[in-house]
């Protein structure tokens, strides 16, 4: 299996009034040919700036890329490419959806002509063969009655209809990534899941990698094959989806599992949840970024850094209790399901 | 049976919407809570769970029916009776950040209602404030400051004080998490939970997120386009659902273990929610059900108790 997305050692800051912003700090992980990569975090974390940078789509300035490389397809360094060498891998190779379809979508050109923009653009389509593709493409997706809907304004769509629209633009040019930003957090539970369904059809079918980026462990295990848990800009583990659900490594992987409520969960399972604030990213402390509101946090914790241990080929974390001498930790944690 | 302190009886809620269309947000929901106890309300959007909670507070009006707190008909109440009303019943918003006036000291926002409702003064509204602040987990230093300076959960956090400032017996917290991160959301979860334990509240918790709605449920009432398709007691809910649409519900809620999410079959439900101004005729959930007869395109469902306190509305039943 090859790789497609190798993103190495990057770290990326926005220069505000207040000082510099550290938002991505150090992020290494590789995606690779037709896998689905989840990457979590909470609000702050750097995964959408994580994300938006593989894109280019950071506004330079504010944001700096202050180091690091993002290998494409293995030959091409997205970081140093030209604006216009990139604008070549947004139409032929990456395609992205965002989270809100209704902002993200153009109120006043049909459907069908914003499906078919990027395809007359960038692939030298004939507007009558553009439009063509945008029906089939529509179709699938599956959105019924696609002949008129092609015609349509967004705003004559559903939140669910105008994410599947999403979907069509960033599937037009038959990227071989598409990177999915919070794709269902806007929308309802029975339509997300007939979102996240498609994806994964569309996965199998068109042989894509997908890097989605969310906050729901659900989501993840539903559609993942691999999982980046991040935190202050840092990855603090990755794994398969199983090493990370069922051996967790990183206090703060444990604590996500812990403070999350499980439809399946006896009822007076209480939950435990991660105390305090995400640190201020102005001011990044200077040894894990956790440690303060770490129950397992050590002396060593606050004041260097913790490299990242390799567990397997797969799973790695970073964090201090992996060291040899570190003491043995409980982590308080019933996991569920068949472990391995 | 002790009297419920709130019973919901075929409450409507109708909204104009402009060209004789009338958006029928809220169209006959019928249910009980007894004290010291949880009914979540669960739906997606649209599905009318939030004005219902605010036509029980009386944010808005009632277009039909009742609401009955402590056998009093809430939308009945002269002034006197109303303010005493709304010293027994508060409500806890969404967005933390919308919810609390800007310009306003946090020690202001917390005293608002104890200056309504006259219950201290001085040295020790003082006092209660600050108590209040470290029952909710934030501290003195925090009531001389403004709602900017706060972060999502700590700003939850004083919607929360502010609606225990007066002492309610019921609280209404409508998506109280929603805009919180996972991380935040069980502080803020366990926090009304304890709350509940110490004080005896009842709450009438509205959420879209099932799993957490069962976790601090006792009771589950199951929303779509208007209606009450469902309501038992949580665990009964999700071991046994009833309706299809409840099934389908729990079904498309992803659980965080890939084991399970691997080997499952979810109900994956087709098309979207119809629009409240024009809900299908009969059964509103039939465009959407995998089980809908051809009676229920015909006939709306009656609301009935199926087994001992589980009550459903769907023609299989």
């Amino acid at each position: 299996m090859g790789i497609i997305l190798d993103v190495k050692d990057l770290e990326v800051s926005f220069q505000t009034h207040a000082g510099e912003v550290q938002a991505v700090r150090g992020v290494t992980f590789r995606v690779n040919k037709g896998e689905a990569v989840a990457i979590v975090g909470e609000s702050g974390s750097g995964k959408s700036v994580t994300a938006q940078t593989i894109m280019r789509l950071v506004p330079t300035p504010p944001a700096v890329i202050k180091g690091g490389s993002i290998v494409f397809d293995q030959n091409v360094d997205i970081v140093s490419l030209s604006d216009k060498q990139m604008e070549h891998i947004r139409g032929f190779e990456i395609g992205m959806i965002f989270q809100d379809p209704m902002t993200s979508l153009n109120p006043t050109m049909t459907v069908g002509r914003q499906i078919a923009e990027g395809l007359i653009k960038h692939h030298g389509l004939s507007k009558q063969k553009a439009k063509d593709r945008a029906l089939e493409l529509l179709n699938l997706i599956g959105i019924p009655n696609a002949a008129e809907r092609v015609k349509q304004y967004p705003h004559q769509f559903s939140g669910g209809m105008r994410q599947r629209v999403m979907i069509a633009i960033s599937l037009a040019c038959s990227p071989k990534l598409l990177i999915a930003d919070e794709p269902t957090t806007a929308l309802d539970v029975t339509i997300q899941a007939q979102i996240l369904d498609l994806m994964k059809e569309l996965q199998v079918k068109l042989g894509a990698s997908i890097i989605i980026i969310t906050h729901d462990l659900g989501v993840v295990a539903d559609i993942a094959q691999k999982v980046i848990v991040m935190y202050a800009g840092k990855v603090f583990e990755r794994g398969t989806i199983r090493e990370v659900f069922y051996n967790p490594q990183h206090p703060y992987t444990w604590g996500l599992l812990r403070s999350m409520p499980r439809l399946d969960a006896d009822e007076d399972t209480d939950l435990i949840p991660i105390e305090g604030t995400p640190p201020n990213m102005l001011y990044p402390p200077s040894g894990c970024a956790f440690a303060d509101r770490c129950p397992n946090a050590m002396e060593i914790c606050v004041k260097a850094q913790p490299e990242e241990t390799t567990l397997s080929d797969t799973h790695g974390a970073s964090c201090w209790l992996l060291h040899p001498k570190a003491p043995q930790v409980d982590r308080g944690l019933i996991l569920g399901g068949v472990p391995r | 049976m002790i009297e419920p302190i709130l019973q919901v009886k075929n409450l409507k809620r109708h909204f104009n919407v402009g060209r004789n269309e009338v958006l029928r947000a809220v169209d006959g929901v019928t249910f009980d809570v007894q004290k010291g106890e949880t009914l979540g309300l669960v739906g997606e959007s649209g599905c009318g769970k939030s004005t219902t909670g605010r036509t029980i507070i009386r944010l808005y009006n009632a277009t039909e029916g009742k609401v009955l707190f402590k056998g009093q008909d809430v939308h009945a109440l002269n002034k006197k009776a109303t303010k005493a009303f709304t010293r027994q019943m508060q409500m806890i918003f969404q967005d933390p950040y919308a919810s609390l006036d800007p310009r306003m000291l946090v020690e202001d926002i917390i005293g608002e209602g104890i200056d309504i409702h006259d219950l201290y003064s001085g040295k020790q509204r003082r006092e209660r404030i600050v108590s209040l602040l470290e029952t909710v987990g934030l501290n003195a230093d925090h009531a001389n400051r403004y709602p900017h300076e706060f972060s999502g959960g700590q700003r939850q956090r004083v919607g929360i004080a502010r609606a225990l400032a007066i002492e309610p017996e019921f609280i209404i917290a409508d998506e109280p998490i929603s805009s919180l991160d996972v991380s935040i959301r069980a502080q803020v979860v366990n926090l009304l939970k304890q709350l509940q334990k110490e004080r005896r509240l009842t709450y009438l918790f509205i959420a879209h997120d099932l799993a957490m709605v069962k976790h601090i449920s006792d009771y589950i009432g199951v929303m779509y386009l208007g209606v009450l398709v469902e309501k038992a007691s949580s665990n009964r809910l999700y071991e046994r659902p009833l309706h299809p649409y409840t099934e389908a519900l729990l079904s498309a809620i992803p659980t965080p273990d890939p084991e399970i999410e691997r080997t499952r079959e979810r109900i994956i439900l087709k098309g979207e929610i119809p629009s409240p101004i024009h809900p299908p005729s009969g059964c509103r959930f039939r465009t959407r059900c995998p089980k809908a007869m051809p009676e229920c395109a015909v006939k709306e469902p009656e609301w009935k108790e199926k087994e001992p306190d589980h009550f459903v509305a769907c023609h299989l039943y």
